[in-house]
This record gives C-alpha cells, sequence and structure tokens, in this order.
C-alpha cells in the first residue's frame, strides 16, 4: 500500500503539489492526470524522491521514505519514463540487469531474470539479449525501459509518460501489454499521463491534478459520470462522455438471451465497440460469444438505456 | 637528368614503375587501383633513390652528399596523398587500419635497417649522430606523451569538475584559451625567467631538475598548452550525454559515481580520446619548438640545422617528427572508433 500524506512542494513563493493526500492499494495502476504544470509529474518525483517533498510523507508498505538513503530506495521502486531512457552504450541484458546490479544480485540470477523478463514482454531473449537499444524499434525499446523497471521485483513502479514517444497503434498495444503484464505479475503501479483516455483504459483509479492540487480521485466510471469540477469534466470531455463511459462496461454486463444477426463480439469486448458495430452495420443487435460459442446477444436499446443511467 | 642519375635498367625499371603508379593512382573513382598505383610509385622512387644514390656517389670522394631534390620530394607528396587518399575512400575499421599501420612501419623499418638508403645524405648525419638520434627520440617521446599524461591527470578530474559545476566552467575554460593563445614561441620564453626564479629561489626545486631552459619548462609549457582541448573535450563528451540515461541512472538508484562511471564516462570516451588525439598530434609538433630552450628532442636537431643551413640536419630531425605524428593520430583514431560504442548506423 502506498500512502502519499499531505505532501507538498514549494518552488519559492509558487506552490508546484499542494498538500496532495492519496492511498494507492498493492496491486492496483493508479492513474495521475493532468495538463502540463498540473504538478503532476512532481508528486511523481517525490515519491522516489528524485524531487524531495518541502513537507509531508510518503509511506510505502507502512514505511516512511525519508528513512531511508534515496539511492536505496529508488533501488526498490521501478521508474520508467518517456523516451525509456535506455542506457545506448549497454545492450539489452545489461539495460534490463542495471538495478539487480546495483543490489548485487548473483550474475546467474540477473540472466535468469533478464531471460525471464524478455520472454514475458514477448521478446525471444536468444535474439534481443546481446542487440543494443538502436537496433530495437520504438515499441521494443519501451518494453525493455519497462522490463528494466520491473527487474528487481520493485514494491512500486512509477512511470512518467512511459508510452509519450510511441505512435498511436503501438501505444494501445503497449497499454493493453501493460495491463496484462501488471494483472499477471500483481504489481503496484503510479503512472502519470496527460492523456484520459490512457488514464481510463490503465487505471485503476484515477487521480486528477490541476493547479498542484488533487481535484478528483477516484475509479473511472466516477470520474466519468461525476466530474468534481468543471476542470475534471474538461479532461474527461463532455462529448467524449457517454463513450468513455461504454468503454469501460463490458458487453457481458448487458448479456441478454436470444439471437442477433451478423458477426458476433466477445464477452470481453466493450459497449463501446458493440455500439459501434450497431451503428456501423445498422443492426439493433449483435450476437455475442464466449469462447467461440454463442453466448447471447446485446441490443442497441439497452446499451442506450445503459449510457442514459450515466453511473 | 632522371636518365643519367643510376644505371640505365634501374632508371628504365624504376621510371616505368614510376609513370604506371602516377597513370594507375591519378584518375579517380577506383579506390583499390589508386591505391595499388601509390604503391607501384613508391615503389619505383625508392628504386630510384636507391639505386641513383650509389651511382651518384661512385667515385666522387668522402665529403660528397647526395640528397633527394625537390622534384623527388614532391613526388613522394603526390604518391603519399594518393594513398591516403584511397585509404580513406576504402573505410578499412579499426583493426584493419592497425594491421595497415604495423604492415607500413614495418617496411619502413626494413627500409632503413636494410641500408639501402644509408647513401643518402640524411642517413649519412643520421650515421654520424646515432647516440645523439636515439637520445632526442626518447627526449621527444617523453616531451610529448609525458606532457600528455601530466595533461590527461589534471585534466580529466577538472574537466569533470567543471561538468558538474556551471561556476567552475565558466572560470576555467577562459582561462585555458586564454593559456592556448599565447604563441608558442613566447609560451617557451616566458618560462625562462618563471622557472629560473623558482630555481633560484628554492634550492629543493633546483634538486628536481627545475630551472629556467631544459626539460622542465618545455614540459610545463607543453601540459599548459594540453589542457583546454583535454578539459574541453572532457566537459564536451559529459555534456553529451543524453538526459533521459541520466534521468533514468538516476532514478533506478545510482550514486553520482556510479553515473560517471557506468554511463557518463563510457559515452563520452570517444570524444574525451578525440581531446587527448588534438593533445598528442599538437604536442609532437610543438615539443620540436623545446629545442630552442635546451628541451632536447628533435628539435635540437632542427636548430642546429637551421643555424648552419644544413638542410639535412633539419631532416633528420624534421622527419621523424612527422612519421611520430602521423603515427600517433592514426593510433588514436583508432582508439576513437574502438571506444565508440554506440553504433553509428541506424536501425
Amino acid at each position: 500500500m502506498i500512502e502519499i500524506d499531505k505532501i507538498t512542494k514549494l518552488y519559492g513563493s509558487t506552490c508546484a503539489v499542494d498538500a496532495v493526500s492519496l492511498t494507492a492499494e498493492t496491486g492496483t495502476i493508479t492513474a495521475i492526470v493532468g495538463t502540463s504544470g498540473s504538478g503532476k509529474t512532481t508528486l511523481l518525483r517525490m515519491i522516489n524522491r528524485l524531487v524531495e517533498p518541502s513537507s509531508g510523507e510518503v509511506r510505502i508498505n507502512g514505511e516512511p521514505t525519508h528513512a531511508v538513503k534515496p539511492h536505496l530506495l529508488r533501488r526498490r521502486i521501478g521508474y520508467a519514463i518517456q523516451g525509456h531512457g535506455l542506457f545506448p552504450h549497454h545492450t539489452v541484458a545489461r539495460n534490463i540487469g542495471a538495478v539487480p546490479e546495483l543490489l548485487g544480485w548473483p550474475r546467474e540470477k540477473i540472466a535468469a531474470r533478464v531471460d525471464e523478463l524478455l520472454e514475458l514482454f514477448g521478446m525471444e531473449p536468444a535474439e534481443f539479449r546481446e542487440r543494443l537499444p538502436l537496433e530495437l524499434s520504438g515499441g521494443q525499446q519501451q518494453r525493455v525501459g519497462v522490463a528494466r523497471a520491473l527487474a528487481s521485483r520493485p514494491d512500486l513502479l512509477l512511470m512518467d509518460e512511459p508510452f509519450g514517444a510511441l505512435d498511436p497503434i503501438i501505444r494501445t498495444r503497449a497499454q493493453e501489454d501493460l495491463r496484462a503484464i501488471q494483472r499477471k505479475l500483481g504489481s503496484t503501479i503510479m503512472l502519470v499521463t496527460h492523456d484520459m483516455d490512457e488514464a481510463i483504459r490503465l487505471g485503476d483509479r484515477i487521480a486528477v491534478m490541476d493547479g498542484g492540487e488533487l481535484v478528483q480521485y477516484g475509479p473511472p466510471e466516477e470520474i466519468v459520470a461525476q466530474p468534481a469540477t468543471s476542470f475534471v469534466a474538461d479532461m474527461v470531455g463532455d462529448a467524449e462522455r457517454p463513450m468513455r463511459l461504454l468503454s469501460l462496461i463490458p458487453v457481458s454486463a448487458l448479456l441478454e438471451p436470444g439471437t442477433a444477426e451478423g458477426a458476433p463480439l466477445p464477452a470481453e469486448a466493450t459497449l463501446r465497440e458493440a455500439l459501434s458495430a450497431c451503428l456501423w452495420t445498422g443492426r439493433e443487435a449483435i450476437p455475442v460469444e464466449t469462447e467461440g460459442t454463442p453466448a447471447g446477444r446485446v441490443t442497441l436499446a439497452a446499451i442506450r438505456a445503459r449510457a442514459e443511467r450515466h453511473a | 637528368m632522371l636518365w643519367d642519375c643510376a644505371p640505365t635498367s634501374s632508371v628504365i625499371a624504376g621510371g616505368l614503375a614510376l609513370g604506371a603508379g602516377l597513370a594507375l593512382g591519378i584518375p579517380a573513382g577506383a579506390p583499390l587501383r589508386r591505391l595499388g598505383g601509390s604503391l607501384l610509385g613508391l615503389a619505383g622512387l625508392i628504386l630510384l633513390l636507391v639505386q641513383g644514390a650509389s651511382a651518384q656517389l661512385e667515385g666522387a670522394g668522402d665529403l660528397a652528399r647526395v640528397s633527394p631534390a625537390a622534384g623527388a620530394w614532391c613526388l613522394l607528396l603526390v604518391l603519399m596523398l594518393l594513398m591516403a587518399d584511397a585509404l580513406s575512400q576504402l573505410r578499412p575499421g579499426p583493426r584493419a587500419r592497425a594491421g595497415l599501420l604495423a604492415l607500413l612501419l614495418a617496411a619502413l623499418a626494413g627500409l632503413l635497417w636494410s641500408g639501402v638508403l644509408s647513401d643518402l645524405s640524411v642517413m649519412q648525419e643520421f650515421a654520424s649522430r646515432k647516440a645523439a638520434f636515439r637520445t632526442a627520440a626518447l627526449r621527444h617521446v617523453a616531451l610529448a606523451f609525458g606532457s600528455l599524461g601530466a595533461a590527461a591527470l589534471i585534466g580529466f578530474p577538472l574537466g569533470i569538475l567543471c561538468h558538474r559545476n556551471a561556476s567552475l566552467r565558466g572560470a576555467t575554460l577562459p582561462v585555458l584559451s586564454f593559456l592556448q593563445t599565447i604563441p608558442s614561441l613566447a609560451m617557451f620564453g616566458i618560462m625562462i625567467p618563471i622557472l629560473g626564479w623558482i630555481a633560484a629561489t628554492y634550492p629543493a626545486a633546483q634538486a628536481l631538475g627545475i630551472a629556467g631552459i631544459g626539460f622542465a619548462p618545455a614540459f610545463l609549457a607543453l601540459v599548459l598548452y594540453s589542457l583546454l582541448p583535454v578539459v574541453a573535450n572532457t566537459v564536451t563528451g559529459l555534456a553529451a550525454t543524453p538526459p533521459a540515461a541520466i534521468e533514468a541512472a538516476r532514478g533506478m538508484g545510482m550514486t553520482g559515481m556510479q553515473r560517471l562511471w557506468k554511463v557518463e564516462l563510457p559515452l563520452a570516451m570517444p570524444v574525451i580520446l578525440a581531446g587527448l588525439r588534438i593533445v598528442l598530434v599538437q604536442n609532437i609538433g610543438l615539443a620540436v619548438i623545446a629545442g630552442l630552450i635546451g628541451g632536447g628532442g628533435f628539435g635540437s636537431f632542427v636548430f642546429q640545422g637551421l643555424n648552419q643551413t644544413a638542410t639535412d640536419l633539419i631532416l633528420l630531425g624534421a622527419l621523424p617528427t612527422v612519421v611520430m605524428a602521423l603515427v600517433a593520430a592514426i593510433v588514436m583514431d583508432i582508439l576513437v572508433d574502438l571506444t565508440r560504442r554506440i553504433p553509428e548506423r541506424q536501425p
């Protein structure tokens, strides 16, 4: 559990982060969203003390971070940044093994961990281990950057716009991979982004920052349906709201018995995809199947009723 | 005239080789052909030199001297330029270049040791000054490499401190740039009163061999000249480390020293070595001027030769200096390439 307790950062007389408190449960993703200058990155960097807080404290599993030397604290916290920050002169294996090396793991244990992570990220170890970062594609570099941050099995993974440098198609893929890996490993992640879509897609909880203050903290459904301030509403976007809400609900939630014409959707698909399919193909209902066998259908009328309920 | 400088058979063979070499080497386009042409031409030129020198001296008495005239030197220059151009177009890798250099040096050494050139006047000057030449060579190496070592010893830490501390950088670099602008003759001159005074005031300094003239002032002047390239390249190299890599290094818990050793210095190494290359080549050349204040080295031959208008003596000092500088430049370039761990090609 990560507890941020009334943490503040002052630069002279300007307040970059103003008494922010929030608690993130172990094994969840917390997305910190805000415009540039909202203090979201400063908040993140105060957690691993790349920025020293002016007041307040952060506790990781109950232990205050100021009780540990900064560089020792950082070795326990994964850190992945925009533009990956890989060491250009080290191979993929040395990059991933960087923190275990700092922690003094034995060589064989590091090598085994590197291979394990490469496999987890869908990169054939024998093929990629000895490559230099320049010899990888943008998406691969980003994956190696995240793998490096996870290498020592940290208590917490901090990510600062980790997908910012990727093109949209690769970014969506990278977000799905991160979500899958996080579920598999049960990692605790705090992620900074300016992109509300990314926050909704990845966050178990979303923290919205504005002018150094935490203006709303809650699950994505709540942020979309009940924005606490006009700023949050702007971030969500009025026109986008119904779509964002529907994108959070799986079709299985509105599954009803019956059949329908046309191509089926899997049960894990979202209502947004179902609505899309209805509009595009002019159907009133879409068949749903689980693992290839028909499971029922979802109707346009039900989707509409669900969107009208807001929450 | 070319045809009576040597026995007819040698003139024909050497002249043909030289002509064919130039004909092959001068047209642009095929670097391998140009390389072959330059080697053929060099072989012809050397044959003419060897055969010509002994032929000219035949029956000419003990005091007679033969030296290559302007034409021979020009041909040598043209052929060397052709070879250098061909090699730069062929772009051999660092290991291939090291092999080529070793081969060329071995050929040069073989040519000198075999004694076929011993009739040339430069070689006769060498023969009569063997011991002095050896001393001068050692002294020249000591001046050039010793000052490089001392400059590196002072310059690296200073460069690292300058990189970390902007105000120190602002104070240091202008001073070093100013030192660099002092003309070399003046710099060696300034050393005489300063070190002379130190030696006169502190007997301990004198006991260490510090004096107004000789090795110490020459060495010190060279060190001062070397500091700017060493410090400036260290600062530039460290500053070029990608900011994201530094941020990541900090974020993963590297200490300042670990960041320096594992990330910043390895990435800066090619630029730092490029600075050392500048210093080394510069110092090998400047060390000649040390001869003027009794610092020894090949410069002593050059200045003796200048005083006596003895061209051969000047060449005895100048030629080895040029060879040493060229070899140092090539070796340092090879080292720079070997430390470049990031390939320059893009994926």
